[in-house]
């Protein structure tokens, strides 16, 4: 860890108007869950839909990819780190920070968000303990994904939404399997753990799904370390 | 008596044809609409929207093929609704490209070049817009007119309901291109910073749409009907949809849709309000990129 570099990172991601698109997902999940106490309309069902569909489904995947893309893709980009490259930094303390930021991002602008959905929502049967649970486990797991992405390719945005989009969502409604590959059922087999809500339907058990979040979390800090040390920083398109 | 006089030093004159307004836009326009697929810049660039032109293509083939080995014309795809299916693709596709029409400009801050030349403001926002709209077009367009002559080619009964729903099915397709160019170049022309262009352009996209689709689930559940319906209103795919069902007598996709013409008649008025409003929120953004 090394807080200059964490500072850097985080005056860049919250710096003027990039701060809004953070802002904006989390105020739309809030507002929601708002509208529908206010309207009296959440029971089991609504509160599960509300948590799992957007808070975990949407809000989650967009903002993890945000944080992990964002947090060292431009930089690499306009070759900027090379500033941080060229200093005696160990290149895993670099990465380590810049995951540890865009960790907090996420517990910031998703994990905190979903739990004041569900308080606002008053959600029964510890669903509210237990999405924002899932939801923070996904968020590292995501989070890793993304960083170590964004260090290997330059189009990293866009191929994190081909797996967060088309291969979670789409062919995870499809086919079984695909369902079984996937950071957002993983989350939500550790969420199913934690509530005897009978709402939740999971595609994996939570040993699997715990080792996998594991594995796939180690595995893509380390390989993101090791393509930070062979880096090439290639001009601006 | 004027004080100032231009000398003839002796360059060579331009005696040429000059050409006007009209070359200036047409040449932005094919320019922009030839780096939406990536034409004319390096291979990395052309990888993206092929491979999601072909990903539109699939489903298309698959159901011809269908349609002609198993003899069931019944499961030839409705026209208008092609597009709803696929919103996923055709999402991603708008995320990808609309920063590459929209954002590299202001990113390098080189709008000013094209405004010290004869360019007008608004022919270069029109270009812009008019190649991402064409380019969208021919997205959601080749599929559908793929599935059209597949259903000529195995004699599909019913020809002239098929063309009447066909071209219905192309109007819709050009007015969802419109409604995404015009959604998509807004976001993309305010977060120039790459990567954030794309990520927030798919937010708009994915949350609204999932947002609506959840309420629309609460309301029917709760018996809220006609709202439901007007929830349609909010994301792109169900504002087109609702067009098409209302207006181009096409089956309803969406969950559910405004009640009656005068619904329809109302997405239909949205849709020029979003594109009319995008023309000026790009006119204003992309003055001032000129001037800075």
């Amino acid at each position: 860890m090394n807080p200059t570099i964490a500072m850097i990172t985080f005056r860049s991601m919250l710096g003027r108007r990039r701060a809004l698109l953070l802002f904006v997902l989390p105020a739309v999940l809030l507002i929601l869950s708002l509208v529908l106490r206010l309207t009296n309309t959440n029971d089991l069902d609504v509160d599960t839909t509300v948590l799992q569909r957007f808070a975990l489904g949407a809000v989650l995947p967009l903002l993890a990819l945000i944080a992990g893309t964002g947090v060292i893709g431009p930089e690499i980009d306009d070759g900027q780190i090379m500033y941080i490259l060229t200093k005696p930094i160990p290149r895993q303390v670099v990465i380590l920070t810049k995951l540890a930021v865009a960790i907090v991002l996420v517990a910031l602008f998703a994990a905190v968000p979903t739990l004041l959905a569900g308080v606002i929502l008053g959600a029964p049967a510890g669903l509210t303990p237990a999405f924002t649970i899932g939801v923070l486990v996904g968020g590292v797991a995501y989070a890793s994904v993304f960083v170590a992405l964004g260090v290997m390719s330059r189009n990293a945005v866009t191929i994190g939404l081909l797996y967060a989009l088309v291969w979670e969502s789409l062919f995870g409604n499809f086919a079984p399997g695909a369902k079984k590959a996937s950071i957002l059922q993983w989350s939500l087999s550790v969420t199913h753990s934690l509530t005897d809500a009978s709402t939740i339907k999971t595609a994996v058990t939570l040993p699997t799904a715990v080792t996998l979040l594991v594995i796939v979390t180690l595995a893509a800090t380390a390989l993101a370390t090791f393509r930070l040390r062979s880096l090439t920083v290639a001009s601006a398109e | 008596m004027s004080v100032s006089t231009i000398h003839d030093i002796g360059y060579r004159h331009y005696d040429g044809k000059r050409l006007g307004r009209a070359y200036v836009t047409r040449s932005m326009f094919v320019h922009n609409l030839r780096a939406t697929y990536g034409l004319g810049r390096p291979a990395r660039a052309k990888v993206m929207p092929f491979v999601l032109a072909g990903i539109m293509m699939l489903p298309a083939v698959g159901d011809i093929a269908v349609v002609a080995i198993a003899k069931q014309p019944k499961a030839l795809f409705a026209y208008t609704r092609y597009q709803f299916m696929l919103q996923l693709i055709i999402s991603i596709f708008v995320a990808t490209q609309a920063p590459v029409l929209a954002s590299r400009e202001i990113r390098f801050h080189v709008v000013p070049l094209y405004f010290s030349r004869p360019t007008g403001h608004l022919d270069f926002v029109l270009a812009k817009l008019g190649a991402f709209t064409t380019a969208l077009f021919a997205l959601t367009a080749v599929p559908i007119t793929t599935l059209y002559i597949g259903g000529l080619v195995t004699q599909v009964p019913h020809s002239g309901k098929q063309l009447a729903h066909f071209l219905g099915g192309l109007a819709g397709c050009l007015l969802l291109s419109l409604v995404l160019a015009a959604i998509g170049m807004v976001v993309a022309a305010f977060t120039p910073r790459r990567g954030f262009g794309v990520a927030a352009v798919i937010a708009v996209l994915v949350v609204s749409s999932a947002l609506v689709s959840i309420l629309q689930g609460i309301t029917e559940h709760t018996g809220h009907w006609t709202l439901s319906g007007w929830l349609a209103l909010f994301t792109p795919f169900n504002l087109v949809d609702t067009v098409s069902y209302r207006l181009l007598g096409g089956p309803m996709s969406a969950p559910s849709a405004p009640p009656g013409t005068g619904g329809g008649l109302a997405a239909l008025a949205l849709c020029a309000a979003i594109v009319l409003g995008a023309v000026a929120v790009l006119y204003a953004r992309f003055r001032k990129a000129g001037l800075s």
